[in-house]
Formats: structure tokens, sequence, C-alpha cells
């Protein structure tokens, strides 16, 4: 399709708008084909469910607190530590990157909408339901998944708990949404530029969505498949992952993580292009290397599809493959390297000021760079029989998702907050929202590397008693910055109903065309396109 | 200041005491083991060059941050300069990178080559992890012996009061203990099979940098060649249902003279438990001695599944109490299951002697209130498996 008849159609479509406004009360929101309604709906929906995984996280601490079973039985932590994850990594931090996505990628390119207005409002309201079943497991008879969000055959086959069919279409009603999410990202971006905005001229932040969104429809059938192969395994007598049956356990952790390791880079790259905007806003400096920004991206996302196997040193794989896989993962940190260094020159002789945003973005850089690190440390494949499935793998995962992923997605939020809403947000408060998150995140993961280097498995609900000092120590963080996060809830809510009026352009080093419309924006934005030269 | 900031500040000047006494915070442990075994050793020099080179990085990246925080900040009166584009500088910070991970893929590739060398072992230990227990067996030896976690229940399950910071109501070893340590000779090439018998488990023992999953189907192969005799304790690593935190692994090395001394005793001991085996078919046991050696047996083999209060965890375990099984099958189909297993249930034939099974499947069908009034010997378990 050209980009004049999309263009036309959607011309039309919001003729229609026009004429009858937007609904009111929930069906504005249930019938919504607004990127920026839609938008909203994913973050608000990811907020929520970081609080549901947030709080089965302070179950999880407040029972490893102390030595010994106070609060839950051991096959509840289980389901717990299962459902924290898939929770976390599904509900919160990929639909806040599409929220992102949708609010902001229509108004970096000058389109007026996203391309499919109609499957995206779909995309996002199947997400509640997949949720809804996988929450729901909870309350049944057998409990919830409790076989680890990895969900390893035959643990979650033939000696699962009865929660598998639940968890299996809760995950392929997951995967349809970002899909659908992602084929929407790449055909607005693709057909719906602004005329005179090359693919080189595009913000770094739409090229990270860009890039990412091929990620996800390059695995997500492969997470769809892997899932499917399970259920018929516990369910159709099926022996894929059983070798009884002639199949092996192991091709699950290959199939699997052929998915989760580009997921693990969908989870970061869209980080990358948000800090990517900050970062030169409030340095009132241009991006450093935005070509080499843009390679590296790309470089990082093909290399995550050779890298899977070094989740799997421990399973027993042939010498070469082991070499391959090491020296692959370690080949990241080359484009890894140049993002972080390109960072530290764009702040580098620049005119510096540290609102929330650039605060969580500096933090951004330094946290992830941490986790990059222990990434390194884990790639290199014989101390990994020593890291493997030890707190020091939490530790390093939490260091990249949390003040990774997460921090991003706050700084994001601070930096547009006024675009959104047409407000400033409460810089004081946000300023609390950051030292508490900052320092108790901190007091939260940072101590787990020493518990995993001293030899704690991870997914355990109790521990040796050499372990007791340290663990102690990382649920006080884990309360701390539990609670603080409800700083963030109060800065938003402040936001949206009153505070000082934000002018179109409430950042003076920011750049982008986002800038050139009202706060809050419009409904409707660049029905006609603007012109980029 | 406040009378209620006062107070808040005591609390938590009393809390971070408290935190910062609390047991001996001289033994816990940073870093990595050095271990054991060379290949422990090798493992850790390239961990802690790892380290170093992951320092010295940090140091030079986030100094360049903090001193452009500090000098060109806009309160500072700092102008932004102009500059976004340098490709001899983007050349070089790729290629010194790429020097830098050559420099730690070396070592690692060769210290990764010898663990991986398996070959002129001189004594050969299958390894096999089941839900939630460790199996160990000599080959050429006739040894087999499972390792069960030994912590008594009422530990872990706080009955003698939580945890207090100074170690009471735990003991030392507290859930890294097992009522028969795997026993290897020093100085000698130990090379262990791992496998499984259910799900995926992961035996680990830090001091010797082994870590290698059990995988139900397939064979694993790891070795260690420890220097000094001790006692190392490890725990299994994959996450393997309800118990995996309760499944630890305890390795005593001894001298080879001792090892030697040991594998004698060890077999007299079979021989032993083998003429035990036949006396007690002919024995007949009171009900009295029946349930007593039942309990103690549930408890130890039973009891994490189907619960001291025999009434399972549902739907996952099912209750014994009052179960048909139990009260209304016959005991030929009861013992069947004992040694057998059943669905996700697994056998205990191999585990158990014909006593204890007789024992075990008398105190099911008595305690509880399933008074079933069964008393079962061990011929008749001999019976029952024979058909």
């Amino acid at each position: 399709m050209t980009t004049e008849t999309i263009n036309e159609s959607l011309d039309d479509a919001h003729n229609d708008d026009h004429h009858d406004h937007k609904m009111t009360g929930i069906k504005r929101w249930l019938y919504t084909t607004n990127h920026k309604d839609i938008g909203t709906l994913y973050l608000w929906f990811s907020f929520i469910m970081l609080l549901t995984g947030g709080a089965m996280a302070m179950v999880i601490r407040a029972e490893l607190f102390q030595p010994g079973l106070q609060l839950v039985e051991p096959d509840f932590f289980n389901q717990l530590t299962t459902v924290h994850g898939l929770i976390m990594v599904f509900g919160a931090i990929m639909p806040a990157f599409t929220g992102f996505a949708n609010w902001m990628i229509p108004m970096m390119i000058g389109a007026p909408d996203m391309a499919l207005p109609r499957m995206n409002n779909w995309s996002f309201w199947i997400l509640p339901f997949a949720f809804a079943i996988l929450l729901s497991s909870f309350f049944m008879e057998s409990g919830a998944p409790n076989f680890g969000w990895t969900f390893y055959a035959p643990l979650s086959t033939t000696y699962s708990n009865g929660s598998t069919a639940f968890f299996v279409f809760a995950v392929h009603i997951m995967g349809i949404s970002s899909i659908m999410g992602a084929i929407n990202i790449v055909v607005t971006i693709m057909n719906l530029r602004a005329p005179g905005m090359t693919y080189m001229k595009m913000p770094l932040f739409v090229w990270t969505f860009f890039i990412t969104a091929y990620l996800l429809i390059a695995v997500m059938p492969v997470l769809a498949g892997v899932v499917t192969m399970l259920l018929t395994d516990t369910y159709f007598g099926t022996s894929f992952f059983d070798a009884a049956g002639g199949g092996d356990p192991v091709m699950f952790q290959h199939i699997f993580w052929f998915f989760g390791h580009p997921e693990v880079y969908i989870m970061i790259l869209p980080a990358f292009g948000i800090v990517s905007t900050i970062i030169p806003a409030f340095s009132r400096k241009k991006l450093f290397g935005y070509s080499s920004m843009v390679y590296a991206t790309s470089s990082i996302a093909l290399l995550s599809f050779i890298v899977w196997a070094h989740h799997m040193f421990t399973t027993g794989m042939p010498l070469f493959g082991e070499l391959f896989f090491m020296y692959c993962t370690m080949l990241i940190a080359v484009p890894t390297g140049v993002k972080v260094f390109n960072w530290v020159a764009t702040m580098w002789r620049g005119s510096m000021t540290f609102e929330t945003p650039m605060l969580f973005s500096i933090a951004f850089v330094i946290l992830f760079t941490i986790g990059g690190f222990s990434g390194l440390m884990l790639a290199l494949t014989p101390v990994d029989f020593q890291y493997h499935d030890t707190y020091f793998v939490v530790a390093h995962f939490h260091y990249v998702l949390v003040t990774g992923s997460l921090f991003s997605i706050y700084a994001g939020a601070y930096y547009w907050l006024p675009k959104w809403t047409g407000h400033m947000y409460s810089e004081s408060l946000g300023k609390w929202h950051f030292w508490c998150s900052l320092i108790s995140v901190n007091l939260l993961f940072f101590p787990m590397h020493f518990l995993g280097l001293a030899g704690m498995p991870r997914r355990i609900p109790d521990y040796a008693l050499q372990f007791a000092d340290f663990n102690k120590w990382v649920s006080i963080g884990g309360f701390a910055f539990g609670i603080s996060q409800l700083i963030f809830l109060a800065v938003v809510i402040k936001c949206i109903k009153g505070g000082e009026k934000a002018p179109a352009k409430p950042w003076d080093g920011a750049e982008g065309l986002e800038w050139t419309v009202a706060s809050p924006a419009p409904y409707h934005t660049f029905s006609t396109p603007p012109k980029v030269d | 200041m406040s009378r209620g900031n006062q107070s808040w500040l005591m609390g938590a000047w009393l809390m971070l005491t408290s935190l910062l006494s609390s047991s001996a915070w001289a033994d816990t442990q940073l870093n990595l083991t050095k271990g054991v075994t060379a290949v422990s050793r090798e493992v850790y020099d390239l961990h802690m060059l790892a380290l170093y080179i992951c320092t010295a990085i940090g140091v030079v990246v986030f100094g360049a941050m903090f001193w452009s925080m500090v000098f060109h900040r806009k309160s500072k009166g700092a102008k932004a300069a102009d500059f976004h584009e340098s490709t001899k500088v983007e050349i070089l910070w790729t290629a010194i990178p790429i020097v830098i991970l050559i420099a730690m893929a070396v070592p690692a590739t060769s210290t990764l080559i010898d663990m991986e060398n398996n070959d002129n072992s001189e004594v050969t230990i299958q390894v096999t992890g089941s839900q939630w227990k460790w199996h160990y067996k000599y080959f050429d030896q006739n040894i087999e012996y499972y390792s069960v976690l030994s912590t008594p229940r009422e530990e872990y399950e706080n009955q003698n009061g939580t945890f207090e910071g100074n170690g009471a109501a735990k003991n030392e070893n507290y859930l890294l203990e097992v009522d028969r340590h795997l026993v290897i000779p020093a100085n000698k090439k130990v090379r262990f099979l791992i496998t499984s018998d259910d799900v995926i488990h992961a035996w680990w023992v830090p001091a010797f940098a082994v870590k290698q999953d059990a995988n139900p189907g397939f064979i694993n192969e790891a070795w260690a060649i420890v220097d000094e005799p001790g006692i190392y304790r490890g725990q299994c690593a994959e996450l393997c249902g309800k118990d995996h935190g309760f499944m630890p692994i305890v390795v005593e090395v001894k001298s080879v003279a001792d090892y030697e001394i040991w594998l004698s005793e060890q077999h007299a001991l079979t021989a032993k438990a083998a003429d035990a085996e036949k006396a007690s078919l002919t024995a007949s046991m009171s009900k009295e001695e029946l349930m007593q050696l039942g309990e103690s047996t549930y408890m130890a083999h039973c009891a994490a599944c189907h619960q001291p209060t025999g009434l399972g965890l549902p739907p996952t375990f099912p209750a014994l109490k009052g179960s048909p099984v139990a009260t209304q099958g016959s005991i030929a189909d009861h013992i069947d299951i004992v040694q057998n297993g059943k669905g996700m249930m697994p056998p205990f034939g191999k585990q158990l002697t014909l006593q204890q099974v007789a024992a075990l499947v008398t105190y099911e069908r008595n305690a509880w209130g399933n008074d079933t009034g069964d008393l079962v010997q061990s011929a008749d378990v001999k019976a029952a498996s024979g058909e």
C-alpha cells in the first residue's frame, strides 16, 4: 500500500471522528481507535501490572527476610516467583513501551495516528483478558503456574500442577497482542512519516521502536510455538520434550531461549531510544554519533539471534557450542559499549541541568552499565558455571530490567507528562521519587551479587544461615523500593488534576515534532503532515 | 527538632544498629569461592580478571560522566559545545573493547577446554536427581544410596522459634546437611555422570566449580580432582518443584587410604543389610514396632508431599487420610504404589527395605484415624512385589 492510500483512508476515518467527536465515559476507552487514548490505556495498564507484580515481590521478600518458612508454603512461593516474572515482563515492561510507541511515534514522525487504528484497539483490549486468565489461576484448586517464568519442561508438563493450560492460553493472547502492536509500529513508521523525513532523519526513539518491532514479529511466533508444544505434551500425549517418547527436555530450552534472548532486547532497545532522546535535551547538545547509534542498535538486534544458548551453558552442550555462544555473547559488549560511550560523549561539554527525566536517564546509564558488566562476566562460560542460577543472575537481570528498562520508562514518563497532561509535574515530588528509588533499588539489588557469589541459588523459599544478613538488607531495600513507587502514582495523579500550565515545549533543549504541537497534545495532531527538511 | 521526629530517628537508629550487629558479619562471604580444585582456582582467577576489567572500565566511563556532571552543568555557566560526531573516536572505542574482549576470551577458552576434558577418570559415580533428593551410585563397586536433607522439619518450619540473628533455633549447617554424604577420594580424577529421574535438577558444588544440569533421559558429565580432604556443601541449582530449596549436596573428600576403608565398610554394611532383609522375611513385628518404624519412614520420605498430617496438598499431592488406597484398597495395591510409584509419585522400592515398606504401609493404613487394623510384614511385601 502506498503512503497516499493509507493517508487517504486515515483522513476518511478522521472525518467521521470530526462529526461525532469522541465518546464519553467508558465507551470512549472501549471503542477508541485514537493512538493517544490507546497509549494512555497501555501506560495505565502497565502501571497496574507493575504494582501487582510488585506486590508479589513484596511477599517474596517478606518470606526471605529471615531463614525459615514464615509466611508462605514453598509451592506458593514458586507460584509467586513465576507470576511475578511473567507479569513484570509481559504485563509491565512490554505494554509500557507499547504505550510510549502509541503516544509518541505518530507525533514524532508527523503522522495523524497509528496506521492500523482498529487493530490497535484490539491489541490493547485483549491484554487485560490475558492477565485475568493468568491471575485467575491463583484462585483455582490447582494454583497458579509454579514452574518459573521460563517454564522449563518437564516441570511445566508432566510434573505441572494443572495450571499449564491457563498459562499457555494467557501467553498466546499476550503474544497475539504483541505481534499486532509490533506490526502496527512497523507499518506506521514505514508509511506515515512526514514528507522529507528519511529513515536517517527519524528520531533515534523511532529507530529503536522500529527495530524492536521487527524483533517482536520474529520471535513471538516462536514463543507461541513452544507453548503450544508444551500444551500438547501436557494434555495430548505428544513427547516433544519427553525423552521417554523420543523427545528432549533441552530442546525446550533451545526453543524458549531463541525467543527469550531477543525478548531481552525487546525490553531494552526502546529504553535506549528514550534515554537517547532525554540526555541530549538536558545536555542542550545534539546526540553524539546518531548514525553509529542506529548501527549499534541494529547490530545488537541481529546478534540477539545467535546468543540464546548462553542461558544454557550448564545443560551439557558440546565444547564447540559453548565456545561459539561465549564468543558471540561477548561480542554484544561492543555495540552496547558504543551506545554508552555515545551517551557520555553527549553529556561531555554540554550545558547540563538535572530535572527528574535527566536524573532517571543518568541513573539508567550508570546502573544499566553495571548490569552490562555482570552480563559480560556471565558470558564467560567457565565462570558462568559458578554464577548460573544464583542470585548473581538475579542481580544482573534486575539491574538491566529495573534500573534499566523501568528507569527509562520513568524518565520518559516525566519527560512527556507535560505533553500528555498539559501540566508540569511536581519537580520536588519527582526528585523524591528518584532519590528514594535510587537508594532503595541499590540496597535491593546490589547485595544480590554477593549472595550469588557466596552460593545462594535463586528460586528458593528458604536459605542457609550464611545468607541471612544480606537477605535482610535486600528485603528492606525491596520494601522501600516498593513504597517509593507510590510517589510516582501521586505525581501522575497530581499532574493530571492540575498544576502549572505546560507550554508547547517545556524543555528548552528538547527537539522533535512532538514539541511543535500544543500541550496537552490535541486529540488529533498532524491531520496535515508537517514538512521536514 | 520535634518529639515525633526524634522518636522516628531513634527507631531508625535502633533498626540500623540491630542490623549491623546481627550475627557475625565477619563470616559473611562476599566473593566467589576459590574452591579446592585446580579448575576452581582457574575459574576464580577468571572471575577476578573480569571483575577488575569491568571495574577499570567503570572508573573511566563513570568518571567521565561525573566529571561532566560536575563541570559541564548549566548552573556553572557551561555553554554547550557543538560537536556531535567523530568517526575517529567511534572507531577507537569500537576497537579498544574488542582487544579487551580478546584478552578475556583467551584464558576463558583454555579453562573451558580443561573443564570439558572428562577423559582418564579413576572413579566414576552416577549422580541422579529426583524430587527432592540425590542418588549416588559407584561404578564397579555395588554401592548405591540416596542422600536426603537431614535438617529436621521443626527447624525450617520454625517450630522451635524463629531465627533471631544469632542463629538460635537453627543449627550450623541448616539446609546444607544430608543423612548420607557422597564420599570421594582426594587427588584422584572423579567423574560424575549426572542424570535425573523426573524433572531437571542441577548438581552444584561451588568448591569444585562443578554445576551440571541433571536432565531426565540424558547423561551429562563433569569431573573434579580435589586436593584437600574435607566436607564441601552445595545445592540443587535448577528449579525442580516445591522442595527445590531442600535438596542439598554434601561431598566428603577422604584421603585415598580413608576412602578405601570407607569402601570396605560400605561393602560390609551392604552385606549386613542383605542379611537383615533376609531375616526380616521370617520375623514378625508387633503393631507398635511397625507403627514406630512406619512413622519415622513416613516423615523422612513421604511427609514432604503427603504432609505429616496425612492431608496432602491437593490436588497435586493427594491426602492419605481416609484415602481409598489406604483404607479400602487391597494391601498389595498399596504396596505396589509405594514401591513402583504412580503418575508423579516416584518409586520408593529401591530406597526402602522390605521392613520399611511393611512398616510404612502399616502406618499409612492405621494412622490419622484410618484405623483399618491391617498389619503388614516384610514377607507380605516380598510376596506382593514378587508377583
